[in-house]
């Protein structure tokens, strides 16, 4: 017994002998393979990450010369027209408060019913209707953004007030933001502790109230992420705009009540880069107040993506 | 004999499933108030279907099918419309952008969650994810000022050709059967199907990526240590067991990519050149437009009548596209996502 035990010890020993050559030239290019992968993983991990980058850094860099810039396009001190004045004037102003005029109303609007409908998937959304309702909330997401904008363009501007207003634009930034407050919402309140819900019940509260008092205020955090989400990918949206609210360059009258008017066609940052990238490279105040809008849009997003990440830290929420 | 089972009629209490549910009329009203707002929902889905299709019916009835198969676009002289170079724009476009992107996506993916220490995986992904919130119209203003002087520009020396990506690839492949063709002549000095389709692979690569990565970490670490204990090396624990396991989620990410790729608008708009002459449109380095940048450049000067209708039914094949491809891509990731809560539902 113990003989052939040593003599199949030995063939085995023998047969890895021969082929040890062979193996050793294997193991090298699997190991060649792993490091060029790895290689390639990191590079491309560097090219997304590098892209990023140098987008941030032309829109900051060139963002922030515009503010020295003047309406002839000569450059001196800080020009702290830029934020308030008319085009004429060396800023964009109008363009600054119609984003707020537009973004505001879309809020205006998606808020109410993107809350209500998260409440609805989460606390009494079952079955297939609640499936329906989450699928075309997602589906709406995914929706291109200038459909939207064909949808309220045809609806309203053409064919209910005949022209174009900031209403129209506040309209179709809702239809973006509410399903998207609805997910978040949905999601963050599924995050509440079911024995909160039983307590409240279990005292005789109603389900309304328990839902008003004592769901939604544990889940507020989570519920201005959704808010300060929608707003952030509402305030960067062009397509829709261009089609509702045509854009101007101007204020609508000279209080501050008549420019607040969502009745008339009012300007936006987005559709104030899109117009003034159009021209021509020695229309220096043009380009440059493009950078400068370029500049503030991008402030103001990644200022609320990030107050969005921060009200959420440690919890999981898409 | 005629027992009623009613308990409205015998007297006693409705049995009550949901604690508190009809106890009060204002439950009723705040339950009312939540499905109306879920319902609102689906509604707004099923209305900006009707009315893009009522709106484009003009046009539908009067060129049927061959709205989708013809090539010209005449709002001056003939009225007359048909779509095919812009579908063929939109899905050439997005193409190019799913070639380029998926492999970085999915490799930068891979780097986040296998290769990287966890400080630098924190930053880098909280990075994309940035990038992900930079609006489409920035993205394209930053494209006409950094990427298109990279496809093409004219150096500013006496007797200098044009120098860039562009005349590149077309001198390169000159005279070659198909290629010679793709990269032919360059009509948009930088501008064009090719130049769009770079800037949207650019703008797809956080859809791609959140998606994918997401599903990288649902592959159960169990599959990865058995893989290296039996001696692979790193990469082939990723091939054989990652990826696989990974395989459906990341091709319902890529569609996501593909939805978010075809309904691009601006950024395509300010790069692709506009035009709506059709001429060697199989030429990547000539001008075009896209579905969603004809819509954008044309809504507002079409007339009203067969005009604005043909722009609305152009609006309606990309929705109807567009829908398709991102309601496949989300059930593919909803039933191949292994129990994961964030993206199942």
């Amino acid at each position: 017994m113990e003989s052939q035990n040593t003599l199949r010890r030995t063939n085995a020993l023998e047969v890895t002998g021969k082929n040890s050559a062979i193996e050793r030239a294997r193991f090298a290019t699997r190991r060649v393979v792993n490091l060029i992968m790895a290689g390639l993983v990191g590079l491309a991990a560097l090219l997304a990450v590098g892209l990023l980058l140098v987008i941030l850094y032309y829109v900051v860099q060139r963002g922030f010369e515009s503010f020295f810039v003047r309406a002839d396009g000569t450059t001196g001190p800080f020009n702290f027209n830029f934020f308030t004045a008319t085009p004429s004037e060396g800023g964009i102003g109008p363009a600054i408060l119609g984003t707020l005029i537009v973004v505001g109303l879309g809020a205006l609007i998606a808020i109410p019913v993107g809350v209500l409908a998260g409440v609805y998937l989460s606390e009494y959304g079952r079955g297939r209707f609640a499936f329906a309702v989450r699928f075309i909330a997602d589906m709406l997401t995914g929706l291109p953004s200038i459909i939207v904008g064909v949808f309220v363009a045809t609806l309203l501007v053409r064919n209910t007030f005949g022209h174009y207003s900031g209403l129209a634009g506040g309209i179709a930034l809702a239809i973006i933001m509410a399903p998207i407050i609805a997910r978040t919402v949905e999601e963050v309140l599924k995050l509440v502790p079911n024995a909160l819900r039983e307590a409240s019940l279990a005292l005789g509260v109603p389900q309304w109230k328990t839902i008003v008092k004592v769901v939604l205020p544990s889940a507020i955090s989570g519920i201005i992420t959704g808010v300060v989400l929608s707003i952030a990918r509402a305030a960067g949206e062009t397509a829709p705009l261009l089609l509702t609210i045509l854009g101007i360059e101007n204020y609508n009258g000279n209080n501050f009540i008549g420019r607040l008017n969502p009745m008339v066609p009012v300007g936006s940052l987005p559709t104030t880069i899109y117009t003034n990238a159009g021209y021509p490279p020695n229309e220096v105040f043009r380009i440059s107040s493009a950078w400068g809008a370029s500049l503030i849009l991008i402030t103001i997003i990644l200022i609320f993506s990030l107050l969005a990440r921060w009200a959420t830290r440690g919890k999981k929420v898409r | 004999m005629a027992v009623s089972l009613d308990p409205r009629q015998v007297g006693t209490p409705k049995p009550r499933l949901n604690p508190g549910e009809g106890r009060s009329g204002a439950d009723a009203i705040f339950r009312g108030l939540t499905y109306f707002s879920g319902f609102a929902i689906i509604l707004l889905l099923v209305a900006v279907a009707m009315v893009l299709l009522f709106y484009s019916s003009e046009a539908i009835q009067k060129f049927g099918l061959s709205f989708i198969s013809s090539d010209t676009w005449d709002a001056s002289v003939d009225n007359k419309f048909g779509a095919w170079q812009f579908i063929f724009g939109t899905l050439t476009t997005s193409l190019i952008a799913l070639l380029l992107a998926t492999p970085i996506a999915v490799g930068a993916s891979l780097y986040i969650s296998e290769y990287a220490p966890k400080w630098l995986a924190t930053p880098v992904s909280f990075v994309i994810e940035l990038l992900a919130a930079v609006p489409s119209v920035i993205f394209g203003f930053w494209a006409l000022a950094v990427v298109v002087p990279i496809m093409y520009n004219v150096p500013n020396v006496k007797g200098a050709g044009p120098q860039g990506v562009m005349p590149f690839l077309h001198d390169l492949f000159k005279g070659w059967p198909l290629l010679g063709d793709i990269f032919g002549k360059i009509t948009g000095s930088g501008r064009g199907y090719f130049t769009a389709g770079i800037v949207l692979a650019i703008m797809i690569l956080p859809t791609i990526m959140s998606i994918s990565r997401e599903i990288i970490k649902t592959v159960p670490p169990l599959q990865k240590e058995g893989m290296l204990a039996l001696g692979a090396t790193k990469w082939e624990t990723i091939n054989k067991a990652v990826l696989p396991y990974a395989r459906g989620g990341i091709i319902g990410g890529v569609g996501l990519g593909l939805g978010r790729a075809l309904g691009e608008t601006m950024a395509v708009t300010m790069v692709i050149g506009g035009s709506v002459s059709a001429v060697g449109k199989g030429n990547l380095f000539t001008t075009g437009h896209t579905m969603a940048s004809l819509v954008a450049t044309q809504f507002n000067d079409a007339k009203a009548g067969l005009n604005l209708s043909a722009v609305v039914a152009v609006g309606l094949v990309l929705l109807l596209i567009s829908a398709v491809i991102n309601a496949g891509s989300r059930l593919l990731v909803h039933f191949t996502a292994p129990d994961n809560a964030s993206l199942r539902n």
